[in-house]
């Protein structure tokens, strides 16, 4: 399936949480959601017979200035489509449903995600640091960060 | 040999104490400086919860202050060991966006130096796994073997492992004279240790007793942890980007996908994860000697190269098949010549994840065997 077919079936079952399509080259052609049905979306993505994406090749958080958004690429071993996702929550109150129960991959992306951008993914059952430190201070990916000076009385050179 | 090896022990009868161990960061069975805390009833694994982030250094954070090409540097040192690879396709992914279209000769350079670097890779990886069930000749078997495929890839890029040597649009150097000789000479000499190896080691009978049935990673559970390359191709599950999405001009190449047969033990276990790698050396070795055929003499390798790497507004996710498993870059440009966002998507961080699910159950012994046949790189899960 195209992804322009896939954004019209959603878009059916969906309405308005499926919000836009957008396949301006030379960017890969992706879905905006809405980031409240995010979870029953990726539920149908990975289980109605026509999607069937059961790999979730990559999930990435960033820093978009006013908001935070987070990626999902999506692959089919069935039918060798690809699609991709865009979610995005405003940066006071960054939730996302967590999709660590859809696809067991993103458990350690979602960590890495809430690590280094400061999303909250809602429903994630261990949401801690994975890279960092646990008692690390701030989100090292924001546009905006500055590392600490000291960390447990250790100079944190650059 | 049907049995499956995991201790079906009544666990309301035999339960003592539990303890808790800490297995690295320092051991050399970590491979690199990872950290599992595993809770052991008796000898049996109970759970284990890997804790990672010795090697952080925030690779996508400094990639944001960096123009792309000093990118490159930085991608080498992911996965070490196979740095030829992890170059592609972040290359590949600023081609796509700049849309620059590279020449044949530059294709089948890059085809090859891959290759070669595969073969490398997995020779580590074999020779290593022997090493934890304690095999120690077959790793200096593959080291000797191996330190002649770096001497071509340093006569190629002047480096011996981290090798800065793929361009957007290029190479940085041409091939030096007698290259395909010497690559055929390696091609015969790996092919000639890989038939010692399989009498020495993958056939050896305690090797396939400490191995078989170890670590049963089933194709449902591979697939949702998203696991790739030999980690997934040893649960039988038969996907290989080169095939199934081809790059490049890997759609020029007669080769087979080797995947878990489960002719001794049981698909998906390490004996077949193991097995796979082995098999991809003779397969890579047809990909060379192809591609050496093939290869035309004519033609700059440098023509090509942008003076300014400066991509248009757009985003891309790239994907290769390296012998780890799937790399891809998910690239963000802004329009400047510094890019707004780079995630590396590393095979070794997706394959560690599922550790925790495939060791439970197991001899405490059989977690190191499980850790090396998934064949790991900490630069790479750290990033």
């Amino acid at each position: 399936m195209l992804p322009n077919e896939i954004y019209d079936t959603l878009k059916t079952e969906f309405g308005d949480a499926v919000i836009e399509y957008n396949d301006q080259q030379p960017t890969d052609s992706f879905i905006l959601i809405g980031a409240d049905n995010l979870f029953d979306i990726c539920h149908t993505l990975r289980d109605k017979d026509a999607f069937l994406f059961d790999y979730l090749m990559c999930l990435t958080a960033m820093d978009l200035g006013e908001n935070v958004g987070v990626v999902y690429h999506l692959y089919s071993m069935t039918h060798k489509h690809r699609l991709v996702l865009k979610v995005t929550a405003p940066k006071t109150d960054p939730k996302i449903p967590s999709v660590e129960m859809i696809w067991r991959t993103a458990d350690w992306h979602e960590r890495e995600a809430f690590d280094l951008i400061g999303v909250n993914f809602e429903g994630h059952r261990n949401l801690i640091r994975i890279l960092c430190p646990y008692d690390w201070e701030g989100h090292a990916l924001r546009k905006d960060y500055v590392a600490p000076e000291y960390y447990h009385n250790m100079k944190v050179s650059y | 040999m049907s049995d499956i090896k995991r201790l079906d022990l009544e666990y309301s009868q035999l339960e003592s104490d539990r303890m808790r161990i800490n297995v690295g960061p320092q051991h050399p069975s970590t491979h690199g400086v990872l950290r599992l805390e595993v809770e052991v009833d008796g000898e049996i694994v109970t759970e284990v919860v890997p804790h990672l982030g010795y090697l952080h250094r925030c690779f996508e954070k400094h990639c944001e202050k960096m123009t792309y090409l000093q990118v490159i540097p930085y991608i080498d040192r992911l996965d070490y060991i196979s740095a030829m690879n992890n170059e592609w396709p972040y290359v590949m992914a600023l081609e796509k966006l700049m849309d620059i279209k590279v020449t044949d000769k530059v294709e089948y350079i890059r085809v090859i130096m891959a290759e070669l670097n595969r073969i490398a890779n997995h020779q580590i990886a074999v020779a290593t796994f022997g090493l934890d069930a304690g095999a120690f000749t077959p790793f200096l078997f593959f080291f000797r073997d191996r330190e002649y495929i770096i001497w071509i890839l340093e006569k190629m890029s002047g480096a011996r492992l981290l090798y800065n040597y793929f361009r957007v649009g290029g190479l940085a150097a041409d091939v030096y004279p007698g290259f395909k000789e010497d690559c055929l000479n390696i091609v015969k000499q790996v092919r000639k240790t890989n038939a010692e190896v399989m009498d020495l080691l993958i056939y050896n009978k305690i090797f396939i007793q400490r191995s078989a049935n170890v670590g049963i990673l089933t194709p449902e559970v591979a697939i949702n942890f998203a696991c790739s390359g030999p980690v997934l191709r040893g649960s039988g599950v038969k996907f290989d980007l080169r095939k199934d999405e081809p790059y490049s001009i890997y759609d020029r190449f007669d080769f087979d996908i080797p995947v878990g047969t489960g002719e001794v033990g049981v698909v998906g276990d390490c004996w077949n994860r193991n097995m796979v790698r082995v098999n991809e050396m003779e397969q890579s070795c047809r990909i060379i000697e192809q591609a050496i055929a093939q290869m035309p003499d004519e033609g700059d390798v440098k023509a090509l190269v942008p003076k300014r790497i400066k991509p248009p507004k757009g985003e891309v996710y790239m994907r290769a098949e390296n012998p780890k498993g799937e790399l891809g870059f998910y690239i963000v440009s802004n329009g400047t010549d510094k890019p707004e966002r780079i995630k590396a998507r590393g095979a070794s961080f997706v394959n560690l994840s599922v550790i925790p699910e495939i060791s439970k159950g197991y001899m405490f012994a059989d977690l190191i065997l499980i850790l090396g046949s998934i064949d790991i790189v900490l630069g790479e899960v750290d990033r």
